[in-house]
């Protein structure tokens, strides 16, 4: 499975490039992943959420970068679910912006895993890079991820429709959190 | 606290809830001392606007004083203490949109973009109070809202005004505003305004005050002719006269110069077929506006006009008259208003005694009596122009 999104983001390139390339950074908007741990100069270890309530590892490594331009990474060893991502920073005609193009593929294995991957992805596999794209021009925007009353656990509020009325928390529903 | 939400289709109700918390680092708390009900409220209230659950807390005009603030808001914009309007588009300030001062199509406050994305090819900004497609924000009818973004939007009341001469800022009177700034008004322009409800009356009052020779009203009920006929505007009732023949009489055969449609999309119609053609469609959702008043004022247009739209419009409609548009060199223009474009200058405008947005209060109610303001509003009772809440 081959998903690609693009958004435009109001920081120059080199801004753009080295908050992607701090890897840990991935999960503040990536709403599958739930940890992604440098493990070396080009390595890291990724942890990504599954639906059935146990999680998927996988190290990975960047087998190509050129800095400010693009960075390209691939799975290593025997993940659950071999993956490739590419990403390019390119300057906007604005002059000011940078135009942010990513592609993953995902090798959807046979069996439970792959049944579960797919079920996860649904029907709009699309929709998820999207949306994760549109939290990484929020926090690089404006510093966080926005939340409302009606989907108040950022990045977590993907699948909540139909959402919690848009009224305040209660501080019972605050303390729960996003796995209330 | 006290909060005025939506319970269903033709159904508010006023209920206990919890108070708001600050949920990102730049928001603040506002203690809110005066709201008020919108024409786009009762879109909402009646059925038209998609994506409402039942116990969304209305409202998107609202004022009050700053008693929290996130640990993100620099002090130097907002602090505790603050008294401030609060604008209905809830903009960042720092994506694409707000840097070209297009804040309610701001790129980053809404957290459900993704669905208004589907229904609009592309998102719009968050807004308090108004559906889950425009981000599912709190509103303010409440005693107290949590406020987005709280370092760019709030404008900061420093003078004496009162409440009701600054509340209007937060949506209605630079919305009016904005109706007339996108005509271009030339000081020999005849400015035709359709509706005479509160944008309606901001809208003519601002072509007023942008130079406008002449500015027109019009709508069927005699009370808010009346109240645009007290302000100076030419009154036209359409379920009196033609409205076409007398907007022709009116400007020498020519027909208005700028035409501005501040009715949307749940206009009526003095014609019955035709407005049982759109009540049918818009029923049966095959159409999801009754679009008169923007066919009449394209129609009515002299050639080479412009018809501004700021009456709200949520879906599809049917009989677009493109062939007046296109044949005619008509401008057509619109926009959800980029309230805080035009806060600081109609503040100034307000000050200088230049408008005065307190005229269409008739209405002036406890927060717990808005089921009541509503019905009033909504059926034109008691010749309701404006009501203004006060939790």
């Amino acid at each position: 499975m081959e998903l690609t999104a693009t958004t435009t983001i109001r920081k120059p390139p080199p801004e753009v490039y080295a908050f992607w390339r701090d890897l840990e950074n991935l999960p503040t908007f990536m709403a599958h992943l739930e940890e992604v741990r440098t493990t070396g100069d080009r390595t890291s270890h990724w942890v990504a959420d599954a639906p059935f309530g146990k999680n998927v590892e996988w190290d990975a490594e960047i087998i190509d970068e050129r800095p400010t331009e693009k960075i390209r990474w691939q799975s290593t060893g025997d993940a659950d679910v071999p993956n490739t991502g590419a990403v390019w920073f390119v300057p906007a005609p604005d002059g000011v912006s940078t135009e942010v193009h990513v592609v993953l593929v995902y090798e959807i294995p046979g069996g439970a895993i792959g049944k579960a991957v797919a079920k996860y992805f649904g029907e709009e596999p699309h929709q998820q890079l999207d949306d994760d794209l549109r939290r990484l021009k929020q926090v690089l925007e404006t510093g966080e991820v926005v939340r409302s009353d009606g989907a108040p656990w950022g990045k977590r509020a993907r699948g909540e429709f139909p959402q919690r009325p848009a009224q305040p928390l209660s501080d019972a529903e605050l303390e729960k959190g996003a796995d209330a | 606290m006290k909060a005025n939400t939506w319970a269903g289709r033709n159904k508010v109700e006023v209920r206990d809830v919890p108070d708001p918390k600050i949920l990102n680092d730049r928001d603040a708390i506002v203690r809110i001392t005066s709201t008020a009900i919108c024409g786009s409220d009762l879109h909402l209230v009646d059925g038209y606007v998609p994506t409402m659950q039942d116990g969304d807390i209305l409202g998107h005009e609202f004022m009050g004083e700053v008693i929290e603030v996130g640990r993100g808001v620099d002090p130097g914009r907002l602090r505790v203490g603050d008294r401030v309007v609060v604008p209905f588009p809830i903009s960042c300030g720092a994506c694409g949109a707000c840097s070209a001062e297009l804040y309610s199509c701001c790129e980053n406050s809404n957290p459900n973009a993704g669905i208004a994305e589907k229904m609009f090819g592309h998102p719009v900004a968050g807004i308090f109070g108004y559906s889950h497609l425009t981000g599912g924000f709190a509103g303010g009818q409440a005693q107290y809202a949590r406020v987005p973004f709280a370092d760019v939007g709030p404008l900061k009341i420093e003078s004496d005004l009162t409440d009701e001469q600054v509340l209007f800022l937060s949506d209605i009177l630079p919305t009016g505003y904005m109706g007339a700034e996108m005509c271009d008004i030339q000081s020999s322009d005849v400015v035709a305004v359709w509706g005479a409800g509160p944008v309606g009356q901001f809208a003519m009052d601002s072509a007023r005050v942008l130079g406008a020779a002449k500015v027109i009203a019009i709508d069927k009920e005699p009370y808010r002719l009346r109240m645009a006929e007290r302000a100076g505007h030419t009154p036209v009732n359409f379920e009196e006269v033609d409205v076409r023949s007398r907007l022709l009489e009116l400007t020498g055969g020519r027909g208005p110069d700028k035409c501005i449609d501040a009715v949307g999309l749940e206009a009526t119609h003095g014609s019955a077929h035709i407005a049982a053609y759109d009540r049918v469609k818009q029923a049966v959702r095959s159409e999801t506006e009754r679009p008169h008043a923007l066919r009449q004022a394209i129609l009515s247009c002299r050639s080479g006009g412009v018809v501004s739209v700021i009456g709200v419009y949520g879906g599809l409609l049917d009989k677009f008259p493109a062939g007046a548009w296109m044949n005619r060199s008509l401008t057509l223009r619109t926009g959800q208003c980029h309230v805080q474009r035009y806060m600081k200058p109609l503040l100034e405008r307000i000050e200088r005694g230049e408008i005065d947005p307190t005229r269409i209060i008739t209405h002036t109610l406890a927060l717990d009596e808005a089921e009541r303001g509503f019905e009033l509003f909504k059926n034109k009772q008691d010749d309701c122009e404006k009501v203004v809440l006060k939790p």
